[in-house]
């Protein structure tokens, strides 16, 4: 599904190198996990996968099902089925959840040359999904993200990914800011829509999450690579230990 | 009516034409408005009629005159309509009035011009609710008519009226109205400026809101080369409301774009609550100006005054100038203004593409974000649907 070789990348505007050749491979169907200490790239791989502006790719490549994600917008990656839940999900005021969704929906849908979804089919399709994510219709009337609590903002991402059903998850630190309940909730959520088709990558500084969400394979990143790969049992000894002990094992 | 205009041309002549020197005309030039050759402007059909689906009386002028043929009759239970030549009782003495009151503490020369020169207008006196909106339909047929349109919008206590404003009046025009709100009467005034992209108009509101009274205006400009926008509002009476709000939307593409809002909103009674709510959305070498005043005077305890004015820069070529102002004679009162002048924020550009929304479709999602508040100042939702549905179309009209 996502195969990443020797990324390395850059701030635009500073000479500060942040990924160093980063190697990674998620395999369709598959849950992985990245964990790793402040500052060792975790968040800017995120973005660098989803195009955000203002770091440039100086080496390595990262392709979704053997497309090259890195010549693409943006809004062509989302087509194309990859999605970030952020870990700081965006306040749009004066713009209407459902209004978002929908704009989300019929962009994607006509990037891939399909028909636009009726206004009738789409607000049954998001009612069904909030439901499972106990998030109200309110909450649906609401502008994006304004005057939403950090439980409800996540909530709101996980039913995004619901809504938009992209093949590829990137979930920044969803758990960040969570109390246990609604860390709960948020791992339902996504292990309802795991898949033998849907592939997730879970970027996270604690075990806590992976409790919930079991994953195939766990990353630990530090400086700019990843320095350790394996099974959930790499989760729990970081959870035990810390970092240090495999940073310096690394080194 | 010859006595009041020849007051307002004395008015005029002593305060004389406002030059770039005077302390409100810096940002804004005056110098077209007195101009003898009205500079061309052809009327454009690109925007569809707003306001269609709508029950309302219409009245039309057409370059500045009454079109009796295109209008609706002019029967409104509860609103007598007359026009300006025609003057019944009751207008005689309170024509010019509001605006001669409205000269002090700053001169306001081109609405004592307007007085003295109207060539029409029309009276409308409320006594009840009106069941439907009164609308003002402006058209132009010749690229270089100058329109003086002066109307008087009386409403006694209790009264209820809303008046729909659209069209450009002429390639050049100068309008003033004025709103006598009496005690506990309400007034909503929804103003989609001018559908051709040349033209140039100096408009002035003169309101007197009386004890428990409300006044709402909101005006919509996204053409023009020159709008150069007034509104005095003097509370007069205790516990009344007073929100003004406009949303103004420039490409220097189309045509120059300069747009003025120049408010100034007195507090004279106790237990007020005044708005004040401007945005701009500028591109391509657009230039926004906002002007904006609360005056508290002594006594005019409990006041609750508001003002903010926003730019937001589509492009680095454009140009914000703001100047809010407070000024407060009195000791319980509640006031704040703020100004922002910024760009499209990257992070939720970002948030948007990152789901799919193309960036142009982004943008313009954001715009209406932006002019968010400045819409939720229309209280009726049938309005505030038209209006953004017009938003939307000059946004499909300006991408890229």
């Amino acid at each position: 599904m996502l195969k990443i070789k020797d990324l390395h990348v850059k701030l635009q505007d500073e000479e500060k190198v942040i990924l160093k050749g980063v190697d990674l491979e998620v395999a369709t169907g598959q849950v992985h996990a990245i964990m790793g200490p402040n500052g060792s790239g975790k968040s800017t791989l995120s973005y660098v996968l989803s195009g955000r502006e203002g770091y440039e790719v100086t080496a390595g490549s990262a392709t979704l099902q053997g497309q090259d994600l890195l010549v693409l917008d943006p809004e062509e990656r989302a087509a194309a089925g990859l999605f970030l839940a952020f870990q700081y999900p965006v306040e749009i005021p004066g713009v209407g959840n459902m209004v978002f969704l929908r704009t989300a929906v019929n962009a994607q849908r006509k990037a891939r040359g399909e028909d636009e979804i009726s206004a009738t089919d789409f607000l049954k399709l998001v009612r069904e999904k909030a439901k499972t994510l106990k998030i109200d219709a309110d909450m649906l009337k609401r502008p994006v993200n304004v005057g939403f609590s950090g439980g409800e903002k996540k909530r709101n991402e996980i039913l995004q990914m619901a809504v938009l059903e992209p093949r590829m998850c990137i979930l920044d630190e969803t758990d960040s800011g969570l109390d246990v309940d609604a860390m709960k909730l948020v791992a339902d959520g996504v292990n309802a829509l795991r898949d033998a088709g849907r592939s997730f990558l879970v970027i996270t500084h604690y075990q806590r999450l992976l409790d919930h969400i079991a994953p195939d394979v766990v990353h630990i990143m530090a400086d700019g690579r990843i320095v350790r790969s394996g099974g959930p049992e790499l989760a729990l000894e970081v959870e035990k230990n810390g970092y240090a002990d495999i940073l310096a094992e690394v080194r | 009516m010859q006595a009041v205009r020849t007051a307002a041309a004395a008015r005029l002549a002593e305060m004389g034409w406002p030059t770039r020197r005077d302390e409100y005309w810096r940002w804004t030039d005056p110098a077209t408005f007195a101009a003898e050759e009205v500079p061309e402007s052809e009327a454009f059909r690109v925007e569809r009629p707003i306001f269609s689906g709508m029950d309302k009386l219409r009245l039309v002028f057409t370059d500045g005159v009454f079109d009796a043929a295109a209008s609706d009759d002019a029967a409104l239970a509860g609103v007598e309509i007359s026009r300006l030549a025609n003057a019944p009782k009751w207008a005689v003495d309170a024509v010019g009035s509001l605006e001669a009151a409205g000269q002090k503490p700053v001169r306001r020369p081109l609405a004592a011009l307007n007085t003295a020169r109207a060539t029409d207008g029309i009276l409308v006196r409320v006594t009840g609710r009106a069941t439907k909106p009164l609308h003002i339909s402006y058209r132009q047929s010749s690229n270089t008519s100058d329109a003086i349109l002066h109307h008087y919008i009386k409403l006694e206590p209790g009264a209820e009226l809303t008046l729909l404003e659209t069209g450009t009046a002429g390639a050049r025009a100068n309008l003033v109205m004025e709103v006598d709100v009496g005690e506990g009467a309400r007034f909503h005034h929804i103003r989609p400026q001018g559908r051709s992209v040349g033209h140039r108009v100096v408009s002035a509101i003169f309101a007197r809101v009386g004890a428990q009274a409300v006044f709402k205006s909101f005006t919509l400009s996204m053409n023009g080369r020159l709008t150069r926008n007034e509104a005095m509002i003097e509370i007069v009476g205790d516990n009344a409301v007073a929100h003004i709000a406009g949303a103004a939307l420039g490409d220097g593409a189309d045509d120059d774009f300069h747009h003025d809002d120049t408010v100034f909103i007195t507090h004279g009674a106790v237990g007020c609550e005044s708005r004040q709510v401007f945005k701009k959305v500028l591109r391509h070498g657009a230039v926004g100006v906002f002007q904006g005043k609360i005056l508290v005077r002594n006594g005019a305890q409990k006041t609750d005054g508001y003002q903010i004015s926003q730019a937001l820069m589509l492009d680095d070529s454009c140009q914000f100038l703001a100047k809010p102002e407070l000024e407060i004679y009195a000791d319980d009162v509640k006031c704040s203004h703020g100004s922002t002048t910024g760009a499209i924020d990257e992070t939720a550009l970002f948030y948007l593409r990152s789901r799919g929304v193309p960036r142009e479709e982004a943008v313009a999602l954001l715009v209406l974000s932006f002019l968010a508040d400045a819409i939720a100042e229309i209280d009726d939702e049938t309005i505030a649907a038209d209006i953004l549905a017009r938003l939307e179309e000059w946004l499909a009209r300006h991408r890229g």
